[in-house]
């Protein structure tokens, strides 16, 4: 008998889109589209076990091998930086992290930039890169009200198609990374379950190129 | 000693059988003091796995450190004009484990082979690395890379040192588009290393499409041992994995990873680490391995039905030579036995005895 494979996917519109994404390449749960609140789908025949989680919890359980292979945000990847390996590029939930600011803000770079945000390790690292010397204020949500209420200067968040910003009054500064889903693998699983990995990574990889 | 496997946990299981295996192979025991002065770790930051170290004044105001690693103590006092050193340790290590921000001790067995290293030893270490994963659990996969193989293709890309490293990354994580935005086109050869993941058969196929026939001696060298590994009876556990690294500035030739089936991070870690020695003013060659312990702990938890065995409860007043032989004769019949007055909150046990005063004995079943 195939030991199980446990899948953590990220809850939400990007999590269904996925796991659509999952069944095309021939690994389907349909218990999963009953409309209930279980959290835990298995597939028996496949060996296959799907699991909803909070998106940022995605990596966490395939670092500790709670889950052997999940879907997660290149976002959450740069701001936790897990151990795993990073597969393959799903090209889904495509948007970027970006430097965000008041339409009419002028940046002083003889004073430190105040930042607000919920990526503190990305903030931090783009800024090094660049050797700018910065405050950082971590948020949990809203970000976009922190430069109206002149809590911080500018923000870092992840911009998908503007509108928010745009309705606040804020603009796209400079973009730090692009963003997308990507399919990661617990570094342990990988090697005791590669067969299975492997056949995933390839076929959703074929989807990826259609 | 069949009781002792029974209490024995799982590393301290470990340590013992370690410890005969490298002794078996002519290792000896290195033993070394907790401390160390923080100025070697501070001169060779970048091979600690992190920069956070414990520190503290000794008495003569010399500013000292729990020791977060311990390859670094054995090398830096070697002794140069001896021609092979070969050693292991059982130690506590200090680190900071990631995620929680806070201190941890870790304990480690490891060996160190230090000197003429030529193939036989590098053979050796990797032979002992799977040994002793093997000990641990029969189902286990020892991953093995070249340096010499990755800096080969590495140094026929024209990119940047800051595009270097964030390359590196990439290979570590087998992240075959991340190496695409680094160096585009140029970067195939380099993906499809990452990408293969196998016994030998699978690796010399793509070894042979990259290289031709102008193989790098390191290509050689990687075949040769990894194939008398195999015929060694490692053939379904040895695998060859480039995306295994170790810091470059310090690690050259070959580096390896042990894993567990049932741990989800890898337990073994290793390599060849001639440019450390450089570093240190050594003159020698060097190559060793690590085993972590700790993640030993949850490992195939046996939980045990009970606790206890058998609760003894007496009286006030019994004779002392009574309630003595009693205890005894329970434990001679293989039981663990708690005597007490009153019954112990939160645990499990087997059977509860009562004994009164006159050494009159009841037997209560709690199963």
């Amino acid at each position: 008998m195939k030991t199980m494979l446990n899948i953590a996917l990220p809850k939400g519109r990007l999590g269904e889109k996925v796991y659509d994404m999952f069944e095309k390449a021939g690994f389907p749960c349909p218990s999963i589209k009953e409309n209930n609140r279980k959290l835990i789908f298995e597939n028996e025949e496949l060996s296959l076990r799907y699991f909803w989680v909070k998106p940022s919890d995605v990596a966490i359980y395939v670092e500790r091998g709670a889950a052997d292979i999940g879907v997660a945000g290149k976002d959450i990847l740069l701001e936790y930086e897990p151990d795993i390996y990073e597969l393959l590029d799903l090209n889904l939930g495509k948007c970027r992290m970006a430097v965000a600011g008041k339409a009419d803000f002028r940046d002083n770079p003889q004073r430190t930039l105040r930042v607000a945000t919920k990526f503190t390790n990305i903030a931090k690292n783009y800024y090094a890169s660049q050797g700018r010397d910065i405050d950082i204020i971590h948020l949990n949500g809203s970000i976009e009200i922190a430069p109206i209420l002149g809590l911080s200067d500018v923000i870092v968040d992840i911009v998908e198609t503007g509108t928010t910003l745009k309705e606040n009054n804020l603009t796209v500064r400079e973009t730090i990374v692009p963003i997308s889903a990507r399919l990661i693998s617990n570094k342990a699983s990988f090697k005791f379950k590669n067969a299975q990995i492997e056949e995933i990574a390839k076929k959703l990889a074929v989807l990826v190129e259609a | 000693m069949n009781t002792d496997a029974l209490v024995l946990k799982n590393d301290e299981k470990a340590i013992f059988t370690l410890r005969s295996l490298y002794e078996k192979y002519g290792y000896s025991q290195f033993k070394m003091s907790k401390f160390e002065e923080y100025d070697l770790y501070v001169r060779n930051k970048d091979f600690l796995v992190s920069d956070n170290i414990i520190t503290f004044t000794d008495t003569t105001g010399k500013l000292m450190a729990l020791k977060p690693d311990v390859t670094l103590s054995i090398i830096k006092n070697g002794d140069d004009s001896s021609s092979l050193q070969k050693v292991y340790y059982n130690e506590n290590v200090y680190r900071v484990s990631k995620g929680s921000y806070s201190f941890k001790e870790i304990m480690q067995v490891g060996l160190e082979c230090i000197g003429e290293v030529d193939t036989y030893c590098i053979l050796e270490v990797l032979s002992l690395a799977a040994k002793s994963l093997e000990c641990i659990s029969p189902d286990f996969a020892l991953d093995i890379s070249h340096l010499g193989i990755i800096s080969a293709v590495m140094d026929s890309l024209d990119i940047s040192s800051s595009e270097r490293s964030a390359l590196l990354k990439c290979i570590g994580e087998k992240n075959a588009s991340g190496i695409t935005e680094i160096c585009g086109s140029a970067g195939e050869n380099l993906k499809k290393l990452v990408l293969t993941y196998g016994d030998l058969d699978k690796v010399s196929k793509v070894l042979d499409e990259i290289f031709g026939n102008e193989k790098p001696e390191a290509v050689t060298e990687l075949i040769s041992v990894v194939s008398a590994l195999s015929e060694k009876g490692f053939k379904d556990k040895v695998r060859v994995d480039f995306s295994v690294l170790n810091d470059m500035n310090y690690y050259n030739g070959f580096v390896f990873k042990g894993f567990i089936n049932g741990i989800p991070s890898g337990i073994l870690s290793g390599g060849q680490y001639d440019f450390l020695m450089k570093k240190m003013k050594r003159n020698k060659k060097a190559i060793g391995f690590a085993v972590y312990l700790d993640m030993l702990e949850r490992f195939n938890e046996n939980s045990k039905d009970f606790d206890i065995d058998t609760i003894l409860l007496y009286e006030d007043g019994i004779s002392l030579s009574v309630l003595d032989k009693v205890v005894d004769a329970l434990t001679k019949e293989g039981k663990s036995v708690m005597a007490g007055k009153t019954l112990p909150k939160n645990l499990k046990f087997r059977e509860i005895v009562r004994i009164n005063e006159k050494g009159e004995m009841t037997v209560e079943n709690n199963a």
